[in-house]
């Protein structure tokens, strides 16, 4: 594996007794897409400004290609910003704000208006050219800022947030944008946003964030299948949480004792201890679901109380007789062969493989 | 909807009467300056521009008029320079004691003129830099400075607050994006506050008559006119500086204005 491009250690970020960012140990690889995801007021954009030079360390050293960033000026870094609010200059057509940067570098006026022609081309806005910032559409704006990063050829993107003004439809087909342009340029993304759907979407890495501290770093896989902890758990959502104690450990799997019965979970990932407090997550999409009660140790019986439809895939939200709540997500053809009804009485089962125990600390 | 109706008509009538109560001594101050009599009664004279010929012909009258158009020049820029500079610092910095600063900053418009006035001249006379332009366009840019500070600091209330940092972020110096992006974004509300400040210099009366000594501005001379007697001449010169200080406020408003519906719009 190549040498990291950027690297975090031991940043922490304080605004005067605000602890914004602590403990902040990682790297970003060359030409990875990497998301930082987590609910506001985590950090996340914190972060990133001080990838950015907006915001200076208070502990800790940031190294961009093994050059050590601190003291650098944010007008001398390479690392340009896709904002969330755009920050267009207003008082500019597309193409002069296409081309700020390259006149602030001192490029001269005819390659200027090259490069910049070049990359609305790219970005399918042409025609926008020589209109004012204002009069355009909240997709074409978006288009402009991101060629306005864009154009200045650099090493690595910063994406604060920027799909978080669009409507949903063009959410999807700027999520396909970006993804296309990160694998055509193989430069680095570093895409900041509160939204799990674009940074699974898009991120080769995720960085789940909270309270200023780093929760999880993994694939999107890995997040989704194995949450290190209840936070990240709960975060990601689409799954169930169930927590009890250590009744009975053996080579592989450990019993759990919880209000809703007793199920066996690997213990491949976390060390346990009997009589121990132990939660454990099964993702909805591997939970199935049958009339009659079904054979194997993992099982609940559980009232049906709503279904929620999002295309295709329909997920139901049931309730055992002892108050914990399940999610099961299934395709809506699947469903359809059972005929339920809300208050339908239906039992719930899963493999042990699929249970995954999260760290206690 | 009748009742709406009659209520509309009323109010019409009211700003109409107020419209009037304002404009009415300047209309008629415009008449009589075109009367052939010397005394301001009715029914009027013939039609003269009597008057006109009299102050263009006095050359007290062009170097007051020279004068105002220095003072009222340089006031502008130096007013507008430092009003945009503490609007900017007010923008871009927070430190202590901000709150007194900008109390400080808006001051001076609400010292009375006599008081403001009387005390530059004291303070002029003791550091010997009284009687002389200058003085008048020192003590002018004090007084007009806020007004300055006001409008810019509006406009820059209206800016992304990212801009700045976006501009720094794509390579700009503090320096380069002071240029290409602060100023350019400031820009009607730089220019209205020039016209704005220029009006208020040019139309001052109190504290120009106290420090200007010899070198008198035209409102200083219209005073003098009518302290002699009663002269249509005033008339004259009243039109005259009317129309310019008119000019310049509705200039300041164009540029104010056009701004704000483009905000609307976009």
């Amino acid at each position: 594996m190549s040498a990291p491009l950027v690297v975090f250690d031991k940043v922490e970020k304080q605004f005067g007794d605000f602890v914004a960012v602590k403990q902040l140990d990682f790297e970003i690889r060359e030409g990875e897409f990497l998301a930082i995801m987590g609910p506001s007021g985590c950090g996340k954009t914190t972060t990133l400004r001080m990838l950015a030079g907006l915001d200076a360390p208070t502990v800790g050293e940031i190294r961009l290609g093994g050059r050590v960033m601190n003291d650098v000026a944010p007008h001398d870094r390479d690392t340009p910003l896709v904002w969330q609010s755009l920050a267009l200059f207003p008082f500019l057509t597309a193409r002069q704000n296409v081309e700020f940067g390259l006149k602030m570098r001192g490029v001269g006026a005819a390659e200027r208006k090259e490069r910049a022609l070049k990359w609305l081309e790219k970005m399918g806005i042409l025609e926008f050219a020589d209109r004012d910032i204002s009069t355009l559409s909240g997709g074409q704006k978006q288009r402009v800022a991101l060629a306005r990063s864009l154009v200045m050829e650099p090493q690595i993107l910063l994406l604060d947030e920027p799909l978080s003004a669009l409507d949903a439809h063009l959410v999807i087909r700027m999520q396909a944008v970006l993804t296309d342009l990160q694998r055509e340029l193989g430069i680095t993304f570093v895409y900041v946003t509160h939204s799990q759907s674009e940074a699974f979407a898009m991120a080769d890495r995720v960085i789940i964030m909270g309270k200023g501290e780093i929760a999880q770093i993994g694939t999107p896989k890995d997040i989704y299948r194995a949450p290190a902890n209840q936070f990240v758990a709960e975060f990601v959502g689409r799954n169930n949480i169930l927590s009890g104690n250590v009744q009975a450990l053996s080579n592989e799997t450990a019993r759990i004792t919880t209000p809703s019965g007793n199920f066996t979970v690997p213990t491949n990932t976390v060390q346990l201890t009997q009589g121990a407090k132990a939660s454990f997550v099964i993702s909805a999409d591997l939970v199935h679901i049958s009339l009659g009660e079904p054979d194997g140790e993992n099982k609940a019986q559980c009232k049906l109380i709503s279904e929620e439809f999002v295309g295709s895939m329909v997920t139901l939200f049931l309730e055992d007789a002892h108050g914990q709540e399940f999610k099961v997500q299934m395709q809506e053809r699947e469903l359809s062969k059972f005929d339920l009804n809300s208050g339908d009485q239906i039992w719930l089962s899963w493999d042990t493989a699929s249970a995954h125990v999260l760290d206690q600390s | 909807m009748n009742a709406n109706r009659t209520l509309n008509v009323i109010l019409g009538i009211y700003v109409a009467l107020i419209f009037a109560f304002v404009f009415a001594p300047i209309i008629f101050s415009m008449i009589f300056s075109f009367n052939s009599q010397r005394f301001p009664t009715i029914p009027l004279g013939e039609f003269s521009t009597e008057w006109y010929a009299k102050i263009l012909a006095d050359p007290d009258v062009w170097e007051a008029a020279l004068n105002s158009l220095i003072v009222s020049t340089c006031t502008a820029l130096i007013a507008t320079f430092l009003g945009f500079c503490t609007a900017y610092s007010d923008f871009r910095y927070n430190f202590r004691f901000k709150g007194p600063y900008l109390a400080l900053i808006l001051l001076p418009p609400t010292i009375p003129l006599i008081i403001m006035a009387l005390a530059m001249l004291a303070w002029f006379s003791k550091i010997g830099m009284s009687g002389q332009l200058y003085s008048v366009i020192i003590a002018h840019s004090v007084l007009t400075a806020p007004f300055a500070m006001a409008v810019i600091r509006l406009r820059l209330n209206q800016m992304d607050p990212d801009l700045e940092a976006a501009a720094w972020n794509l390579g700009g110096s503090e320096w380069q994006t002071m240029r290409s992006v602060i100023i350019p974004f400031c820009k009607p509300a730089i220019a209205s506050a020039l016209f704005l400040t220029a009006a208020v210099s040019f139309d001052e009366f109190a504290v120009s008559w106290f420090v200007s000594g010899l070198n008198k501005t035209l409102p200083v001379i219209i005073l003098e006119i009518v302290q002699g007697n009663i002269d249509p001449q005033v008339n004259a010169i009243g039109t005259f500086v009317f129309l310019i200080s008119m000019t310049l406020v509705v200039l300041a408003q164009v540029f104010f204005a056009s701004r704000q519906l483009k905000s609307i719009r976009s």
